[in-house]
């Protein structure tokens, strides 16, 4: 008989949680979000004895209170599902404040089995933990581990599974006393609850009430719902407050917080045991902290990590970028030649080829650029960035943590956003989460660089690399200035409170590394299949659709035939010329051909509007085009301008076409920088944005970007017409 | 008995033992979950580049806080 067996792991950021879940389930893990938030819930499955394990690893936390998505993500979880055991892995080097959790979760009373983990650290630093003892202080199960070696891995499930069998399911609140001046209140509150049978169904009588006390929302929000009681318990916790602010000057939750340290420290006192000079792991940590977020050469060492890792990505991710590229572009031709000419082919190779290819693209990209960020984060040099970026973050509402994410977007320029938006996971703060995802696609992305290259050399001979440049410091300035008038705007509010661990360094395991990596990649490329095929698909459609009517393509054709047939009687050298009035005509065909379609028209009927800002229907359709993605700014005004789709690496013809056309000048040139360097972000980040956020979130990035784009845009080339006419 | 100041004045590789913490709501949640409760010994093991914020030695872990949020706790300085 195979039976299933929920277990939960649970602990604090950096305590060594996920390479723990890592080391116990493998590869055999799904990742998704717990129901309606952005908080990721990865479940793995062992088999151990016969018995099938299903173990979720719970969110980092410090506590269990409702401020955070994560904390209550986990309590609920708890409460809820109740999982058969609770494994808590505790870093044994600092187990005090690990253990700060820890009896949270015994006043919950679920089955709790304590992992001390790092325990080759604490061995090396010359302390010594009473295991056994701790065990019979706390009532539970004890194992030593050491997750990144997979030591004691094994000895854990043996006893969580024992555990789980002993206690059946059953919870153990654990009571500890807070003291004269709130035990009696929390008696009192505790029977309340108890006769009235609130929520008891869920929680411990003892634990609802010192949530009360500890003024906490989620608990107060549904006391409010059922009248009476939720109306007496909060008399006995306005009194108490008060009678604690009179005589103690502090809170209830405060006095808690020193209780529960105050016990943990009674438990600890008795099995740790210091032989010598203890402080040898942080010791060395410290050291390297002393150059590392040194005043000079700190800053400066930052910017080589973030510039080199930049350098790594593009570089290296331009190799295997190429690889996929060059298969699709076999894989399209494949197609082209098996399909008959028309509609599907062009479906097929243009649109889902074509739109899917490109997007997964970015896959190497995303994996190279995954393996650097994992790295930085689980060496302990990510809590350092932000420490010394935060200062300068703040200003604009944003976290020291929001520096990795810009700079992956394209703050050097040639970045990607998709990336970027991705990699904003890192930041545990709400509101600055939103404000950076929100201005991250402000940034110059590899795709919009061909434009301003082009665009510079025509208008700006000779200085193209300056255009570029200040084009950088205008998104930056413009990303941070957004982000403050956001901040004090739609996503107001108070800054998320800093306080944060700096662990000690560690060298990441390879197989840490790798698995976050790879389930990055395939979050990804698994939307490539889904909502990105289908968009890809759309775009085709409106830059086909409707086809140029019968007798115009009939012309085209009738022409080209006859070209095609002078060109057969003539002799080699006299053949260029024909050849070329072909392409031409080719060229044209194309150009009316997009014209007349969906996208052309929108480019049509916009210019009333777009005129203002100097655009006329060509650079309408290159940048309804550029909404799929930037690269096909570039190739869209060569179609338009009738020079074929134009490569975005080799934009010279369009360049010199640009410079002759009467209609182009300078002013136009800017205006349409300014634009495009704003403008809507291309779908495939409208679609990680939403993931990372939510739709509503993500729509709201589309428009308000495109209106504060034209605005600017409109602004300059008005502003400009009239001082240069 | 010692001096008492606030934790923002300390200098770094100062020592000293936290008195109070009167923050509250999130961050005075924040605070006290990671460990800073009165009578815990703590050391400024230096600040940011840009003077804020300040890095913590707790007996056996490191953490940082903003002065603005250092600005809440009071510590007593060993007697001199």
């Amino acid at each position: 008989m195979t039976q299933m067996l929920n277990i939960a792991l649970a602990g604090n950021p950096n305590a060594g949680k996920t390479t723990m879940f890592n080391a116990l389930t493998g590869a055999r893990q799904s990742v998704g979000n717990y129901p309606g938030v952005t908080v990721e819930k990865r479940v793995g499955f062992v088999t151990h004895n016969g018995l099938k394990l299903n173990v979720v690893d719970l969110p980092g936390t410090y506590s269990l209170t409702a401020y955070s998505q994560e904390e209550l993500v986990a309590r609920d979880y708890l409460v809820k599902e109740r999982p058969q055991v609770v494994i808590d892995i505790v870093d044994a080097n600092s187990l005090d404040r690990n253990l700060y959790l820890g009896v949270q979760f015994m006043e919950l009373g679920i089955p709790l089995v304590l992992a001390l983990n790092m325990m080759d650290e604490v061995r090396k630093s010359g302390k010594g933990i009473d295991t056994r003892k701790l065990s019979r202080l706390l009532d539970m199960p004890v194992v030593e581990t050491v997750a990144r070696a997979g030591v004691g891995k094994t000895r854990l499930l043996e006893e969580a599974v024992a555990y789980a069998e002993a206690r059946g399911g059953s919870w153990k609140p654990l009571t500890i006393s807070y003291g004269p001046d709130l035990d009696p209140a929390l008696l009192d509150m505790a029977a309340l609850i108890e006769q009235e049978k609130f929520l008891t169904d869920l929680y411990p009588a003892r634990w609802l009430a010192l949530k009360f006390l500890e003024g906490d929302i989620q608990i107060r929000n549904l006391a409010e719902t059922v009248g009476g009681v939720g109306r007496k318990l909060s008399e006995i916790v306005q009194k108490t407050e008060k009678h604690c602010r009179a005589t103690l000057d502090t809170t209830p939750e405060a006095i808690i917080a020193d209780y529960r340290y105050g016990f943990i420290a009674s438990v600890t006192k008795q099995v740790v045991t210091t032989e010598t000079d203890q402080q040898d792991r942080i010791a060395v940590s410290d050291k390297i902290d002393r150059v590392l977020t040194h005043r000079i050469l700190g800053p400066s060492l930052m910017l080589g990590v973030l510039y080199g890792m930049f350098l790594v990505t593009f570089t290296i991710g331009d190799i295997p970028m190429g690889w996929v590229e060059s298969f699709f572009a076999w894989l399209g031709g494949a197609a082209a030649e098996l399909l008959p000419e028309g509609l599907l082919r062009s479906m097929v190779v243009d649109g889902i080829i074509g739109g899917v290819g490109g997007v997964l693209g970015f896959v190497p990209l995303i994996m190279i650029m995954f393996l650097g960020i994992s790295f930085l984060e689980d060496s302990g040099y990510m809590a350092r960035m932000a420490y010394m970026m935060d200062r300068v973050l703040r200003i604009f509402g944003l976290h020291g943590c929001s520096v990795m994410p810009f700079i992956v977007s394209g703050g050097i320029p040639g970045g990607c956003a998709v990336p970027g938006v991705m990699g904003t996971r890192t930041l545990r703060s709400p509101k600055e989460k939103l404000a950076t995802l929100l201005t991250l696609p402000f940034m110059p992305c590899g795709a919009k660089v061909p434009v301003f290259l082009l665009l510079g050399a025509a208008f700006f001979e000779g200085a193209a690399a300056q255009v570029l440049f200040w084009i950088t410091i205008g998104s930056w300035i413009t990303a941070l200035l957004v982000s403050w008038v956001l901040r004090n705007t739609v996503i107001r509010g108070e800054a998320t409170p800093f306080v944060m661990e700096l662990p000690p360094y560690r060298l990441p395991t390879l197989k840490g590394v790798c698995i976050h990596t790879w389930e990055r990649a395939w979050q990804y490329i698994k939307k490539a299949g889904t909502i990105i095929l289908a968009i890809s698909i759309l775009i085709w459609a409106a830059m086909t659709f409707p086809t140029l009517p019968q007798e115009k393509t009939d012309a085209i054709r009738e022409q080209r035939e006859a070209v095609q047939i002078r060109l057969n009687s003539v002799e080699e050298p006299d053949q260029a010329p024909l050849q070329a009035e072909i392409t031409r005509l080719e060229n044209r065909a194309a150009e009316a051909a997009l014209k007349n379609s969906f996208a052309g028209r929108i480019g049509a009927g916009l210019e009333s509007i777009t005129r203002w800002a100097g655009f006329d229907w060509r650079v309408n359709v290159a940048l309804v085009g550029g909404f799929a993605a930037k690269e096909v700014i570039v190739s869209t005004l060569g179609t338009v301008y009738s020079l074929g789709a134009v490569d975005a690496e080799d934009t010279e013809g369009l360049s010199k076409r640009l410079q002759k056309d009467p209609h182009w000048n300078r002013l136009r040139a800017v205006s349409l920088i300014i634009f495009v360097m704003l403008y809507a972000p291309c779908f495939v980040t409208v679609v990680a944005m939403s993931r990372e956020s939510t739709w509503k979130w993500a729509l709201f990035s589309v428009a308000y970007t495109t209106i504060l784009a034209f605005s600017l845009s409109v602004a300059v080339y008005q502003v400009g017409q009239m001082l240069w006419s | 008995m010692g001096r008492q100041m606030c934790l923002r004045q300390m200098g770094v590789n100062q020592k000293g033992i936290i008195k109070s913490v009167k923050a509250e709501g999130e961050l005075g949640r924040r605070i006290r979950d990671m460990g800073l409760v009165p009578n815990t010994e703590v050391m400024v093991l230096g600040r940011a580049p840009l003077k804020d914020p300040v890095a913590l030695r707790l007996r056996d872990f490191t953490l940082s806080l903003r002065n603005n949020e250092a600005d809440f706790i009071m510590v007593e300085l060993p007697g001199e």
